[in-house]
């Protein structure tokens, strides 16, 4: 007899004008298995799940349910077979407490009166079987991200789903957290209950899953058992071609001091707390140091603090031996600060500028670009960023007169990179320079940092993502809740102790 | 061959001409069918009288007397649109235009008539109330992060009756008309053109150097905003102001700047046809005038770009003119404003269209690539 299984897309293909998302992709999930999707951005898993829930409608395929074809037109169909998933921003109401999050939409009730005590015995039993450690009171502005996950995992059982799916689950959790997550989705499974777990890293798809599909460009590559395979097998699947892991790199000889931060304190836009409080630290010529954390815990507007997108609220910056600290952002960036930002479509690139203009960005009012009486020299720009792409290796389909939009995501990030390496900086920070990114544009980007750095460069490198921060950085700063609770040394330090600084369960001096 | 055709539809101006054109088409069209349904027998004649507008005459020298007067209140229109599309490039939307359009008279008409000033100080002085109202629009954005679109509206009002109290101390005692300029102060009146050049229209009086201002500013606007460090860093911004703001621009300035700007051409723009004589201010009049909202139309239909404003803002007044030419006795006067009406109604469509193109273009550059790609499959087994 043929294996059924809990849901089957068969030969999905979804077009959107100009690209084809998913091309002939079969995912088929087996009951009671942790089954794996692999694939860089841009690889077709978030189409391929719409199309789960009824949010596309594919051209051609069919879905199937314990054997039988259904239709999705919309997500309440998603719902009624059973389908839940845990969105990597999660979707509850901060008001709201744990409970009510998890009734909301199917609250039980009788005569239009709330059942809730109902409601909480079945939520208290179903936390207890499967280890799904809530506070059902708590408000869930209160709670820890962690506690807000298992939350959104307790609505999908409370809704009875069979087949539940987790997307990118471990981006915001700390390693100790990570590993909690990956026993609770084990007990799930030994309950019968199917997953998807929908992910990029290869670590935690060998420890977790029994069964891995991989995708890459919107075509299906091949479904390989877990056991059978290798971290190396799983990244050339993905990428297509061997991937070096290791970042090679001498060890780092600090020179003169080029930034020292003292004491500032920037305040938050959506809490009334500090986002960043009494931050002190200094990053030195010739070495990477690298802002580690949680995502929320301060780092975005440290570096807004720092580049002077935010106003400092006390504390005092110096570069090179100037006092920043009021400096408008124009004379930070001209006496050699540059900087990667964190989100390359909000700052860092004017989308629908050519790629020649955005490379400009950083450069335009230097003589060598604009006349006297204020024409640009356009032949010297396109010499320019024709330079930079050449050096950089940017892809683009037209060069230098490519819209910035319709360039691929790795290659956005390369002219971002080229444009503030090139300005020549003294100081490079450089925010989540590789979020998003394909595995092939990492290497290269990780490449330059250090060659940056190599050159007498100071960089402060500020990542969400614990393999960068290991590999790249030789001085490592930990931030909890807006501080820095700790400095480690890489060499001598592990990703667990890292987690529980990250966590704020351990800080220096206490 | 068909590789050249493909580059030249995906041409950002072709597309713009097209979907234009298409829009165009489109209202007439769609005018046509209205007219049949109020009065069928004259809707056909109606249709080509406004498309015709000053061919309907049959002398030559009538023709081009009202050539003349169509191009008189194409200047003013081709500057509020050119106002309206500087701010738009900068990711401002100007539907202050109209009041700064307002403004202007009024300067430009006080300036004259009450102290007898020469033409170009008045000229200047309309530019510079736009401009001040315009600054004061982007002023609030800046600084009280107040949506210019809420205080284009309110000023355009304040304008309206501001400038109706000012002008009424230069009206005429038995009419709600401001004085002529030909009897108070014919220095204020803009200078003709060439004799020869006056000759093609007919030696109309209303002709003057206004005209090739007009185009002159919509060249200076489009070198101003593709050549120009300024024009970069306003683009930029208007894209982008996070972007802007990071690498070191000063967003602030630039909206002020904007916005003043864009008021000083609209503002320039109701000189440009006051200080003719064409027209005088009526000191009554409740309803802000047309001009700056039609710039808006204008702007729209010529594509967003200044080269492309001269031709739609000739091409609107050109049938706003036809209309007056339709028979009054099968359909009423406003007939005229209607059509002009659905096409620049229409106008809101260029963008969509274009979006329409681009996305039937990839359809089929998408199918081709599919079929050369089946085709180089088999070639390939066949071997």
């Amino acid at each position: 007899m043929e294996q059924t299984y809990a849901i089957e897309m068969l030969n999905i293909t979804k077009r959107f004008p100009g690209i084809v998302a998913n091309d002939n992709i079969t995912l088929q999930l087996k009951k009671g298995e942790i089954h794996a999707l692999l694939g860089e951005n841009g690889a077709g898993k978030s189409t391929l799940m719409s199309v789960l829930f009824g949010l596309y409608r594919p051209e051609e395929g069919v879905i199937k349910k314990d054997g039988r074809v259904v239709e999705i037109k919309d997500p309440n169909d998603a719902n009624a077979l059973g389908i839940g998933m845990v969105h990597q921003h999660f979707k509850l109401v901060e008001c709201f407490t744990v409970l009510d999050n998890i009734i909301m939409g199917v609250e039980p009730c009788k005569h239009g009166f709330l059942q809730k005590a109902e409601a909480r015995e079945k939520v208290l039993a179903l936390s207890e079987k499967y280890g799904l450690r809530v506070d059902p009171d708590a408000l869930v502005e209160d709670i820890t991200v962690g506690m807000q996950q298992r939350t959104e995992i307790l609505k999908m059982l409370y809704r009875e789903n069979e087949i539940l799916i987790f997307d990118e689950p471990t981006a915001v959790l700390t390693p100790q957290e990570i590993e909690e997550l990956m026993q609770i989705m084990r007990n799930l499974a030994a309950e019968g209950k199917s997953i998807l777990f929908i992910s990029h890293k290869l670590n935690e798809i060998m420890a977790v899953a029994d069964r891995c599909s991989v995708l890459r460009k919107g075509k299906y590559i091949g479904t390989v058992e877990i056991k059978d395979t290798t971290r190396e097998e799983l990244s050339r699947m993905m990428v297509g071609r061997d991937v070096e892991f290791v970042v090679h790199k001498e060890p780092a000889k600090p020179g003169k001091t080029i930034l020292e931060v003292e004491g500032i304190t920037v305040a938050s836009k959506t809490h009334s707390k500090d986002a960043v409080k009494n931050v002190s630290f200094t990053v030195r010529a010739g070495e990477i140091v690298c802002i580690a954390g949680i995502d929320g815990n301060g780092q975005t507007e440290l570096v807004y603090g720092l580049t002077g997108l935010e106003p400092l609220k006390s504390g005092k910056i110096t570069l090179e031996g100037q006092d920043i600290t009021h400096a408008p952002i124009r004379k930070r960036n001209t006496m050699g600060m540059s900087h990667i930002p964190e989100d390359r479509h909000k700052h860092g690139l004017v989308l629908d500028y050519t790629l020649e203009d955005n490379m400009l960005l950083q450069r335009y009012f230097e003589p060598e670009f604009v006349s006297k009486v204020g024409f640009l020299k356009r032949k010297a720009i396109r010499d320019y960023a024709g330079r930079l792409i050449e050096q950089y290796d940017v892809r683009s389909g037209q060069g230098p007169v490519t819209v910035a939009r319709s360039m691929s995501g790795g290659n956005q990030q390369k002219a971002i990179v080229a444009r503030e390496i090139d300005k020549d900086p003294e100081l490079l920070i450089a925010v989540q320079p590789t979020r998003g990114l394909d595995v092939g544009a990492i290497e290269y980007i990780h490449k330059q940092i250090v060659a940056q750095r190599d050159a007498g460069k100071g960089v402060l490198l500020v990542s969400l993502e614990l393999d960068e921060v290991m590999a790249l950085s030789d001085r490592i700063l930990v931030m909890y809740e807006g501080e820095i609770v700790g400095e480690l040394d890489p060499k001598t330090t592990t990703v667990e102790e890292l987690g529980l600084y990250m966590a704020g369960a351990k800080r220096e001096g206490a | 061959m068909k590789e050249q055709k493909r580059s030249l539809l995906r041409n950002n101006a072709v597309q713009s001409l097209l979907a234009s054109l298409l829009c165009i088409l489109i209202g007439l069209l769609v005018g046509y069918v209205v007219l049949l349904l109020i009065n069928p027998a004259g809707a056909g004649e109606a249709i080509v009288t406004i498309v015709k507008n000053f061919m309907t005459y049959s002398r030559r020298n009538a023709q081009l007397k009202y050539l003349g007067s169509t191009l008189v209140k194409t200047a003013p229109l081709l500057m509020c649109s050119l106002s309206v599309l500087f701010a738009y490039k900068v990711g401002l939307f100007n539907i202050g235009a109209a009041g700064q359009y307002v403004v202007g008279a009024g300067a430009s008409l006080y300036c004259a008539l009450a102290w007898h000033m020469p033409w170009y100080v008045c000229l200047l002085a309309a530019a510079v109330a736009g401009a001040v109202l315009g600054a004061v629009s982007g002023l609030l954005k800046a600084y009280c992060n107040v949506n210019e679109v809420i205080s284009c509206i309110m000023l355009n009002w304040i304008s309206l009756y501001m400038v109706n109290t000012l002008l009424t101390r230069v009206k005429e005692t038995t009419s709600p008309y401001t004085f002529t300029l030909a009897s108070t102060n014919p220095g204020a009146i803009l200078p003709k053109l060439p004799a020869f050049c006056m000759a093609w229209f007919n030696d109309n009086q209303y002709v003057t150097i206004a005209i090739p201002l007009a185009v002159l500013a919509a060249v200076a606007i489009w070198v101003l905003l593709e050549k120009t460090k300024l024009g970069y860093e306003l683009k930029a911004t208007g894209c982008n102001k996070f972007a802007a703001k990071y690498c070191g621009m000063r967003e602030n300035k630039n909206l002020i700047l904007t916005m003043a700007i864009a008021g000083g051409l609209a503002g320039m723009g109701a000189a440009m046809l006051f200080l003719t004589g064409f027209e005088q201010w009526q000191c009554t009049q409740s309803s802000i005038p047309g001009m700056g909202f039609n710039g808006i139309a204008a702007a729209f239909l010529g594509g967003l770009n200044p080269l492309g404003t001269i031709l739609s803002s000739y091409f609107i007044q050109h049938i706003t003119n036809g209309g007056a030419y339709v028979d009054k006795t099968m359909y009423s006067a406003q007939i005229s404003d209607f059509i002009s009406a659905l096409i620049i109604y229409l106008c809101g469509f260029v963008l969509f269209f274009k979006f329409a193109l681009n996305n039937w273009l990839d359809r089929r550059e998408e199918k081709k690539a599919a079929k050369a790609a089946e085709s180089a499959e088999e070639g390939g087994k066949a071997k």
